[in-house]
């Protein structure tokens, strides 16, 4: 009991086909609550599988899932209450500005202040100057950082971001970063899919590593580290590159 | 449960306004919509009105119902392509990821169809006032009017529902229009049925539009609307209760 009380997602043996693809075959983790939690997995390896059913967009065929304490088959409602989501491809509406975007979805959420809250979420993410021009106009890392600030209004205690930085430059893609850490020094879960093992590492107290339908792995990085074997000094010949060969050439002629 | 229930109709309003900002906000929209049934009025009152007979002395009157389908038919490819990119973005599954009802989202953009064809509609009747449309018709008639384009509106709204639920493409969403588009052409709207060849007439006056633009037309008149009235009305409610039962099961489904 005092465990559930901890937990805020649990996970035991998950089962989802499509048709005859059978994509997930018995997935079991946790995530405590308050910490940031990466599933890490090669493309069509069941990430987004595993965000929508844990987020209520699609029935699972089996297994106990648990989300904030309620189960997602039996309280989708209480489910939908207490989380909010981040999907793989920014869901922004392109017609709407940004602020735009962000009171609609405070109004849907039905707060009080849906301006103010739109206001502060703009400066919070670096929105201001964009803040007013429509959606479409924005670059790639923007519409990322909308799409999230999104997901932030009204303060839910999880949040699902499904592969944030997927198809980022490395610039956006430590802006994101940034906030993900900063949604984890709040004392907010956050549930992450990555395909990259350094964002995990980066960002994760959690890893758990998907493949062929279960985890194959999962633990802090530290025991994932232990998993390996351990590092060992090798002596390797190193070719010279041709920038280091013109690097030698022309210093060379500038000592002369 | 009950929390989502009773937001139901205050988040339908607030995706109400959301897509009716996409209507004004798409130019395209207001011209295939208000400007170009606009546009065929005065191209059929002032340039090849002269050589029609339709056995009214006023064209414009007998124009007015035909042209105000138009506008309706050629809004409803918008609503299927709304509706489609909807799906296609992820919206939708933001929405349905929210503590809101289900159905909220799709109800927002069949309100949309409604109210933007409330005002394209109102629109046209003002401009046709303008080019000499009179009526006698009473405030009952008149309601008539309204309730019986109400439910034109929705009966093709929800079979864009469907075509724009269930498309694969943005092509296959907006295809649903061509059809529709049609229908109005080859009713009684420009000319009696009269006055056309055998198999076209027999497809003219079997057709729903003909109905609607007849009863419309004697509604606005003063003339007595006989049975045409129950052609139409069938029609319509018979068309949406189809309608609605696929675009709902389509919807269930991809959700
Ligand atoms: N609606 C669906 N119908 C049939 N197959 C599907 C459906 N959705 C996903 N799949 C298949 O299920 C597998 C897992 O898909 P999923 O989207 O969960 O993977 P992913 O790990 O998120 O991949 P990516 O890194 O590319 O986003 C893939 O093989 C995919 O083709
Ligand atoms: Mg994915």
């Amino acid at each position: 009991m005092e465990n559930m009380q901890n937990q805020a997602i649990r996970v035991e043996g998950l089962r989802k086909s499509y048709k005859q693809l059978h994509v997930l075959r018995g997935v079991d983790f946790e995530v405590a609550k308050g910490s940031v939690f990466a599933l890490l997995g090669s493309n069509g390896s069941g990430k987004t599988t595993i965000v929508k059913i844990l987020t209520t967009l699609l029935k699972h065929d089996s297994g106990n899932v648990t989300v904030n304490g309620f189960d997602v088959a039996l309280k989708p409602d209480g489910v939908r209450q207490s989380i909010s989501l981040t999907g793989q491809f920014a869901a922004v509406d392109e017609i709407l500005t940004g602020r735009e975007n962000l009171i609609l979805i405070a109004r849907l959420r039905h707060l009080r202040n849906a301006r103010q809250v739109a206001d502060d979420l703009i400066k919070r993410f670096g929105l201001t100057d964009a803040a007013d021009r429509r959606a479409s106009t924005y670059s790639g890392g923007m519409r990322r950082r909308l799409d999230i600030a999104m997901s932030l209004v009204g303060n839910s205690q999880l949040v699902f971001l499904d592969e944030p930085t997927t198809g980022l430059d490395p610039e956006a893609r430590i802006e994101v970063w940034k906030i993900v850490k900063e949604l984890a020094s709040s004392g907010i879960t956050v549930f992450l899919t990555t395909q990259y093992l350094e964002e995990a590492e980066q960002l994760a107290d959690q890893i758990a590593i998907l493949d062929k339908g279960t985890i194959i792995v999962s633990g802090t990085l530290a025991e994932l580290k232990k998993l390996f074997p351990p590092a060992k000094v090798e002596y390797i010949e190193k070719q010279p590159t041709l920038e280091e060969i013109f690097l030698a050439i022309v210093g060379k002629n500038q000592e002369n | 449960m009950e929390t989502t229930q009773s937001y139901f109709f205050m988040d339908m309003s607030v995706m109400l306004g959301r897509s009716m900002r996409h209507v004004f906000r798409s130019m395209d929209t207001i011209i295939t919509v208000t400007l170009m049934p606009i546009a065929m009025m005065l191209l059929f009152v002032y340039v090849l009105g002269g050589a029609i007979q339709t056995g009214t002395d006023n064209y414009v009157n007998y124009l007015l119902p035909g042209i105000m389908l138009i506008a309706i038919a050629n809004s409803i490819g918008y609503t299927s392509y709304r509706l489609f990119l909807d799906m296609e973005r992820g919206i939708f599954e933001r929405f349905h990821s929210m503590p809101i009802s289900r159905s909220a989202a799709l109800w927002g953009h069949v309100l949309t169809s409604l109210v933007s064809n409330v005002i394209s509609v109102a629109v046209i009747i003002l401009v046709a006032l303008v080019m000499g449309f009179r009526s006698t018709a009473g405030g009952l008639s008149w309601l008539a009017v309204a309730g019986i384009l109400a439910l034109f509106t929705l009966a093709l709204t929800w079979i864009a529902a469907i075509a724009g639920l269930s498309a694969k493409s943005v092509d296959g969403a907006v295809a649903v229009a061509y059809p529709i588009h049609f229908l109005p052409l080859i009713s009684s709207a420009f000319v009696p049925t009269a006055s056309m060849p055998g198999p076209v007439r027999a497809f003219a006056e079997n057709q729903p539009v003909t109905s609607i633009v007849e009863t419309i037309r004697s509604l606005l008149s003063n003339q007595p609307v006989g049975n045409e009235i129950w052609v139409a009305l069938a029609w319509c409610v018979g068309i949406i209760l189809v309608a609605y039962f696929f675009a709902k099961r389509v919807y269930q489904k991809r959700v």
